[in-house]
Parts: structure tokens; sequence; C-alpha cells
């Protein structure tokens, strides 16, 4: 490592210094909030005269070409506007992914398609005067299919002679789309002399994992309004976390100049990934668009889990080869992911299944061999994590499998072979996004750190002393961590900040708070740079017409691309507020040396003494002297990509009787830098842990023989309560990034990867027993317990 | 048909049809506090009180509310004077999205009162969001927002409680 590659052990000292950074203070939108009086899309549709409801019909079948509509029923139905569907809108291919441009992903979506792919696809959709009327319209419109033969297993998906999913001519894709096969896109990257390292190696352990589908559940269903201002622009409002992707993908498949549409992101109500897709606000846009009038879309509960967007189920094969010192030698990770009916980001979720997993140990040699095909299932997309989760549940377990075979402790093992500050990421090359990524290489690191004190927290030592007696049988488990902080060399965001009267500065930046707490973060970073109370900065953030750019609300990029975006902006009206304060004292007779000027405490201050309130000087600068706006505006895009790390432990308790896991303890440790607002990042990896503790024990998808999704309300697709909820510690391990606002990178989905193999690891210490496949449910665990317990009646 | 309830404390007479839910006739007189979410009565978005007794309103007919009180979060505290659950949530850094914060605080509520005082035990915290499906915080500050709040509550120097309600 060299010695001047800053790894921001020598920043630490800030932090003594931070007066509102670092802190936790009130969030600035919470109050609002818990009264009531929260804003979200949906939240005016009651006070827009005129407004069309819409309703859309979804395919019954999981692949079947549409032979005919026929709506002539559906059109009588009182209060019925307008009925769209393949054969009155243009056939445009796009993705509804919502990633930057070019999108990496294939265009293989339509509008309307011709022939519907899972059961959920869009037939048809009815605009009328009342939800009523279009439901009822809808249930009349009559459609013929020429039902085909559906593919559901992703392994018979890429065999010769399966039916083909996408076999259109227009689509267009990306990374060997290829339409005679189901296959979306393919990788092979390796490193090193991988045959050779495993050759090498004193042992080599293969193991198979899978992975299921997930719902991001958000609290808010999609929703969408749209009308028409009184200059006949669109105006979408929407449950959105992209929202200046949703104005250009909506440009493209309306056929609409991108001046024309205006996207407002109101407050959101939560969005997990399933908000980084274009998924609705399309048809009240047309509707708009033909009628005139505005128009709304508001899913149910229903339609959000059976056509919104899921996690990538996979099927992962990790290949380990070690010395029996406990060197790792070679890694390998073959994976074949499921994106169902269509691929939006079926490449790069993927590709993150390697990039962020592979990295975290050092060894010699890596492949990683992907394949991601089409299946006549629902639709799988961006979701917190993003592909992170699959992988992490992979490797991690078989980091345990791999140290059980070479007798050494799990913690141990690990800790021999992390990466740490100034090591290189071998495969951050060959994994970007889509196309060849910047190198990276680790500035601030404390998994060490993260891994210690987790086991303190959780009382490591324990493990392997619980009695081996009786039904309940208790066990620890743990997982290594590491994320990313944005899409290095692509993703870009924007803030502009201008000066008021009293002192106080309006913040306009395109970052879309979804409930993640960014609106104050970024308060914060902008009150910390201006030296003024979090009071003084006023947020709106965006809004297509009003505020800069900004990639969106995903891959963990807000608070550290954004974040440096609003710090760079503030850092020059500083240098602005300054300037005008000397010009004010060279006025007056009173001058001084401009770089003797320090600003604190909403002043600029003089080395004598002397001070200009920043309310002081903008009246000054408004109304008196030298009269101009103290403002600027400042963007952002790094090649850099910190990794946030953590440890995640888990205790639980195994019923063997029953099957079922008691989730006793789960500490979480994580260095996310330095924590801008540490119990909002508390918050986020609470939140962020808890969803996927359903992934690891209760949530799936359950089908039908025909594909359509059974288990599709809250009440059967279960998710953790606060009932579920383990006791839960959350161990912030404070490093410093340089690359970072105030030394800040991410922290929200990281906590995602842990707890599938933290859970997975210690159940197999409860009752060692290994599960590879998730959920683990207590069938599963009954089953497992029998056939070791009782191998005569499993096998009668 | 016309549906007359005491809102909030205060007399009103809407308009519904016969086939409408509370959510809806509320949602439609600007009462936007009350959250859409899954429309099954599973997700406690839609909590109101009716009676003191918190219901999903969503299972509720418009017309069932007739001759009824209804409390929804509007009523519960204002800019002003935030009701002392609404303040614990704040200050906890109990909100995230906020779509569900109104049904916790409007459960924490119909709990509280019913209760009539004395400690809350962190289990019966527990179950009484058990109904309210939240993605974002993982349940950890607002269980704890409930027993601050329950502590404020029992607490006699944290006075205007009544008058609030």
């Amino acid at each position: 490592m060299s010695q001047d590659w800053d790894t921001g052990r020598g920043s630490m000292g800030e932090y003594d210094r931070f007066r509102v950074v670092n802190r936790s203070r009130r969030r600035v939108d919470a109050l609002k909030l818990a009264l009531g009086k929260g804003t979200y899309t949906d939240d005016i549709a009651h006070t827009i005269d005129g407004l069309l409801h819409l309703k859309v019909l979804w395919s019954p079948h999981a692949h079947a070409r549409i032979v005919s509509i026929d709506t002539s029923e559906a059109e009588r139905v009182p209060g019925v506007v307008l009925i769209l569907h393949h054969g009155n809108v243009p056939r445009v291919p796009y993705t509804t992914a919502g990633q930057g441009h070019p999108e990496p992903s294939p265009y293989d979506a339509y509008v309307f398609p011709r022939k519907v792919r899972y059961v959920g696809d869009r037939v048809a959709c009815v605009a009328a005067e009342s939800e009523l009327a279009a439901a009822r319209a809808v249930a009349k419109i009559k459609v013929e299919y020429e039902v085909l033969e559906p593919v559901f297993d992703p392994r018979r998906a890429l065999e010769p002679g399966a039916p083909l999913v996408h076999d259109e001519e227009e689509a267009t894709g990306i990374c060997g789309y290829d339409k005679s096969r189901n296959l979306v896109c393919e990788m092979k990257v390796e490193h090193g002399d991988v045959d050779d390292a495993f050759a090498r190696a004193d042992v080599v352990l293969e193991r198979e994992y899978e992975v299921p589908y997930q719902a991001q559940c958000p609290l808010e269903p999609h929703c969408a309004l749209t009308w028409f201002d009184e200059d006949r622009r669109l105006v979408v409002r929407v449950a959105t976390q992209v929202p200046f992707h949703s104005r250009r993908i909506l440009a493209r498949i309306l056929g609409l100049p991108l001046h024309r549409i205006r996207v407002i992101k109101p407050r959101i109500g939560g969005g997990f990934g399933s908000k980084q897709e274009i998924l609705l606000e399309d048809l009240p846009a047309l509707v708009t668009l033909r009628t005139g009038r505005p128009a709304r879309l508001f899913y149910t509960r229903q339609e959000e889990l059976r056509s919104a967007r899921t996690r990538h189920p996979q099927l992962l094969r990790w290949k380990t080869g070690a010395n029996r010192d406990g060197t790792l030698v070679a890694q390998e990770l073959e994976v074949l992911a499921n994106t169902g009916a269509y691929g939006a980001h079926a490449l790069t979720v993927q590709s993150c299944t390697a990039g962020k997993t592979l990295p975290l140990y050092v060894a010699e040699a890596y492949r990683f061999l992907m394949k991601t095909v089409y299946t006549n299932l629902p639709i799988a997309g961006a979701f917190r994590g993003y592909g992170g989760p699959q992988g992490f549940f992979a490797m991690e377990c078989h980091m345990d499998e791999v140290a059980s075979l070479l007798g050494m402790d799990p913690a141990e093992f690990r800790s021999k072979n992390l990466i740490g500050p100034g090591s290189e990421n071998p495969l951050a090359k060959a994994l970007g996004e889509g196309k060849e990524g910047p190198p990276q290489r680790i500035r601030s690191c404390e998994i060490q750190q993260c891994i210690a004190r987790g086991k303190e927290a959780i009382g490591w030592e324990r493990r392997g002393t619980f009695p081996q007696r009786g039904p309940l049988r208790r066990g620890i488990g743990m997982a290594a961590l590491m994320h990313g902080s944005g899409i290095p060399g692509v993703d870009m965001a924007s803030a502009s900040i201008k000066l008021n009267d009293d002192g106080s500065f309006n913040l306009l930046v395109g970052a879309t708070d979804i409930g993640t707490g960014s609106d104050t973060i970024l308060s914060q970073i902008a009150a910390e740079a201006l030296g003024v109370p979090l009071e003084k900065i006023v947020i709106y953030s965006s809004d297509t017409d009003i505020t800069p750019f900004d990639k969106g609300a995903y891959a963990s990029s807000t608070t550290y691309i954004s974040g440096m975006s609003v710090k760079k902006a503030c850092d020059k009206v500083v240098e602005q507020l300054k300037d005008a304060a000397w010009e004010m004292w060279q006025h007056a007779g009173d001058p001084c040396e401009r770089s003797s000027l320090r600003h604190e405490d909403e002043h600029v201050r003089r080395p004598d003494g002397k001070a200009l309130s920043y309310a002081e000087i903008c009246l000054s600068t408004f109304y008196e002297h030298d009269q101009h706006q103290i403002m600027d505006h400042a963007s952002h895009m790094s090649f850099e990509c910190p990794p946030p790390f953590a440890a995640h432990f888990a205790e639980v308790e195994v019923d063997t009787e029953t099957g079922g896991v008691k989730l006793l303890k789960y500490v979480a440790a994580v260095d996310c830098g330095v924590p801008i607002h540490p119990e909002n990042c508390e918050g986020q990896n609470e939140g962020g842990a808890m969803t996927m503790m359903g992934y690891a024990l209760s949530e799936d998808f359950v089908f039908d023989g025909g594909g359509a999704l059974l288990n599709d309300t809250f009440r059967h697709y279960k998710q953790f309560t606060s009932l579920d909820m383990p006791p839960f510690e959350t161990i912030l391990c404070l490093s410093y990034e340089p690359s970072g606002p105030f030394g800040a990178k991410s922290v929200s989905e990281i906590p995602t990867d842990g707890p599938g193999p933290a859970i997975a690891n210690a159940i197999a210490d409860a009752l060692g027993i290994r599960f590879r496949k998730l959920p683990i449910t207590p069938e599963d665990i009954r089953r497992a317990w029998r056939e070791r317990t009782e191998p005569a009646a499993s096998a009668s | 048909m016309n549906v007359e309830l005491t809102l909030n404390g205060e007399a009103v007479s809407w308009e519904s049809e016969p086939h409408e839910f509370l959510t809806e006739l509320l949602r439609r007189h600007g009462l936007i506090g009350t959250k859409r979410g899954c429309e099954s009565g599973d997700c406690g978005a839609c909590a109101v009180l009716l009676d003191g007794e918190e219901v999903p309103s969503c299972l509720v007919l418009a017309a069932q509310a007739h001759g009824h009180e209804v409390t929804t979060i509007e009523g519960l505290g204002s800019w002003e004077r935030p009701h002392p659950i609404q303040e614990a949530f704040v200050d906890g850094t109990a909100v995230q999205c906020g779509y569900c914060t109104p049904g916790m605080v409007i459960a924490a509520k119909a709990y509280l009162d019913r209760k009539g005082g004395g400690p809350l035990s962190e289990r019966e915290a527990r179950e009484l969001l058990a109904g309210h499906v939240c993605r974002c915080t993982g349940y950890v500050k607002p269980i704890a927002a409930v027993l601050r709040a329950a502590e404020a509550l029992g607490d006699p120097r944290s006075a205007g409680e009544e008058e609030r309600a």
C-alpha cells in the first residue's frame, strides 16, 4: 500500500468540528408526516376537477397471443371515456428500467404488447369518470387469446425447443440478447489463472444455492396523476424514484418533445427499487394527451404484487479453493437468473451479484459466469440491494462451509481474507454498469472493527456452547458484507443554492427523497458547509421544471453523489459571501485581507472580531451596493465508488418439533463513513435488515400451475411485522471517506445483504444442517430434521 | 344517501354512495392523512378511531360511520401543538417515508386511551403496532416512540393531553 493513498484515517479529527452533520437532528419532514399532512401523489386527486380514473385489464394467461380485442360492450358502460390497447397505441419498444441513458437493459417492452408474457401483463386500459365505471368496463372487454405453452423454469428456458418468450423483430437488446433463445444477457469475467489456482489449492468446495422472488412492498402503491397545465404542457405527478429518467423515457414512448413534459415527484411512500421503473405513468399520460383531461391511475395491492417489480430469483453455484492455513486462493461464481417476462435491470442486477460480493475477499483468481433468462413469470427489476442479497446469501453461507471444512472459526477465517484500506478491487473494471467500469481502490474500511464489535455484541464466544439436546436448539451465525456508493463514472447529481434576505438559503436538488431522509441529509450537508443552523435551509427536491438534474434515488448514491454536489455548491456560495463582505468593508472605508476571512455561525468574520451576518450581506447585495443575487450551483460525478462495509450477526432458536425459527437477537455493525444523521443511519440499517429477515424466513411467491401468483395480498405474502422483529442492535463503526461529503459513504442498501446468510448460518450452527435455499421455512426444517433424526421414517 | 358523523369533534353531513368506504369518504373531503395501502384491512395505513376504537377505514362502509364519532390523524394534533405520540415519533426518528405513520399514531392513541395510563411494556408496544405494515423502519424506532409517548402521557407534568384530545 503506498503511503500517499488517503484512507481517511488522518481526517478523523474533523468529527469534533461538525455542528450539523454527524448529529441526529429532527428530520425536516417528520412533523408534517406525523401530523398526516404529507402530500403524496394521490393526495391532491380530490382537488382536481374532471379527473378520469383508469383501470387496467391484466392478462389471465402466462403466455398467449392476443387474437382480437372487442371493446364495444365496455364502451357502452356509462362513464367510459377512452379504452386503450395495442390496436390504438403506437408500438414503441422501450425498457421500463429507469436507468441512465442509454439504459443497459433490453428494449423489449411496449405500452401494450401483442403477446402477453405473464399473468398480470397489460392488455388494455379503460379511462372513465369513476374508478367503479372503469372497473366495470374492464370486466366487459372481450379478448380472444391464442394460448401458448409457457416456460416457468429458468433451466428449461435455456433448453432447445423451449417456448420463446420474446420473438418479435422490433425488440433491441444489449449484451447478447438473442431472439432464438430466452437468454437476455450473459457474462464471463475472469481475473488471474483460475484453473491453475484451483489446481494448486489444498481444498476445493463447490455448492449450489437458490434464492426466491421477493416483492418490494412500498406501503404507497404505484400511482400517477397527469394533466395539462395552462400552456398545454403535460404535467406528470408520479410516485417515482427517477423523475428525470421518467421524463426522458416518457418523451420516447409518447412521441412528445421532452420540453413539453414536466415530472413532479411529491412526497413518496417508499420505493425500495420498485419505483425505479417507468411502470404506469405512460397510461394516464396517454389518456390526458388523447382527451385533454386530467387522469389518475392507482394500483391496488394485488396489482402491486402481481404486476409491479420483484427481486430476481437466482440459482447460484459457488466454488472456492483455499489452503489449509485458511488463505483463499480462488473463487468462482456461476449465476442463472430469472428476469421473468421482461428484462428490466437484467444485466446490471446480475453483474452486481458478483461485483458487490467477490471482491470482499482477496484471492489470486476469480471467475464469474452469468446467464439471465426470460420466463413467463412476474418481472424482476431493481430492489434495494440490487443483486447483492442473492450473491451474499450464497457467498456468506459458502464461507461458513469452507471455514468448517478447514476447521476454522468462521469469523477468523473471514478476517484473514478480507480486503482492507488500500486494496485494489480486481473486478471493478470488468463489472461496470453495462460497460467497462473505472478501477477501484479502497480508502476507508473498518470491516475488521465491524466484525470485532459485532462479535462482542452478539456474544460470539457462546457459539458452540449451546446444549445439543431437547427440542429447542440455539445457534449464532454471521456474515461479512460490502456494497457501493453510486455507480462510478455514470451517476451524476446537481444542486443549486441561493441566499435570501434573512440569511436563509433555498436549496434545490434533483435528488429524490422517497422516505430515505435525503431531504434532511442534504440540508444538513448544506447547513454544515455554509455554517448555518439546519432551519435556515429550505429544501425543494426533484421537479424536472425547477430543480437541476439528478440520476435518481438508487444505487446508494444520494448521500455520496448528491451530497457532494450540495457541498460543492455551498462551498462556492461561501466564497461569494466572503467576496461580498470584503467588498462591503472596502466600500465602507474599512478594508481587510480577503484571505483572512472565515465563515461561521451565519457570519463572515475578520480576525479583528468584526463580522457581517449573511442577512446583512444579502440585504446589501439586494438593495444597496454591488447589487447581485448570491447563488451558485454544482454537479458531481465520481469515478470512485467507496464501499460501505458491515458485519451482521444473528442468534436463533429453532424449534425442531415445529420447524419454527425464533430470532433472539440481531446485530448489524456498519461502516458507512461519517454518518450524516446517525439515527437515520440506524433506521436505514434496521429497515433494510428487517426486509431481508422476511427474505430469509417467510417471503416467497407461490404460483399456481398456470403461473398466476397465489399469495397476492399482504395477508398471504408474509413480511416481518413488529411482532417478528427481534431485539436489534446497530453499531456505527466510524470511518472517514475522503472522497465523500464530510467523510460519508452510503448506508441504505448494505443492510439488505446480511440477514439471508447470517440467519442461515445461525440455523446451521443450531441444527448442524445447512439450508442452501431461501426462504428457510418450518416445513424445510421439519423435513430436514426428520431425515437426520429418523432416517428410517423418511425413507419409507 | 347522507352520512352524518362527528368528525374530529365537528358535526358533518356528507353525500355518499352505499358502496363507498370510509377511507374514500374521508379522502374525498381532503382528510388525506388516512392512507390507502391495501384496501383489504391488512396494512393499517387507513386506521381511524371509530368511537375511540381503532378500525381499518378501508373495511368500514361510509354508511356504518353514520351517527358515530370518527377521529382521524388530523384530529390528533396540530403544527402548534402536536400530540405527544406525534412528538415521540418525530423526536425518535421513527418516521421514514411516513406513509404508515398516521396509522401507527392512531393505533397508539387507541391503545393508550383504552389502557388509561400506567406503564407500557415493550410487548404491548409491539402488539399494538402488529397490524401496521412498515417496510422502512424495521419497527425499532416506532416501538421506542410508542414507549416514550406512553411515558410522556403517563407523566402528570406533560399536561394538556385532555384538551388536545
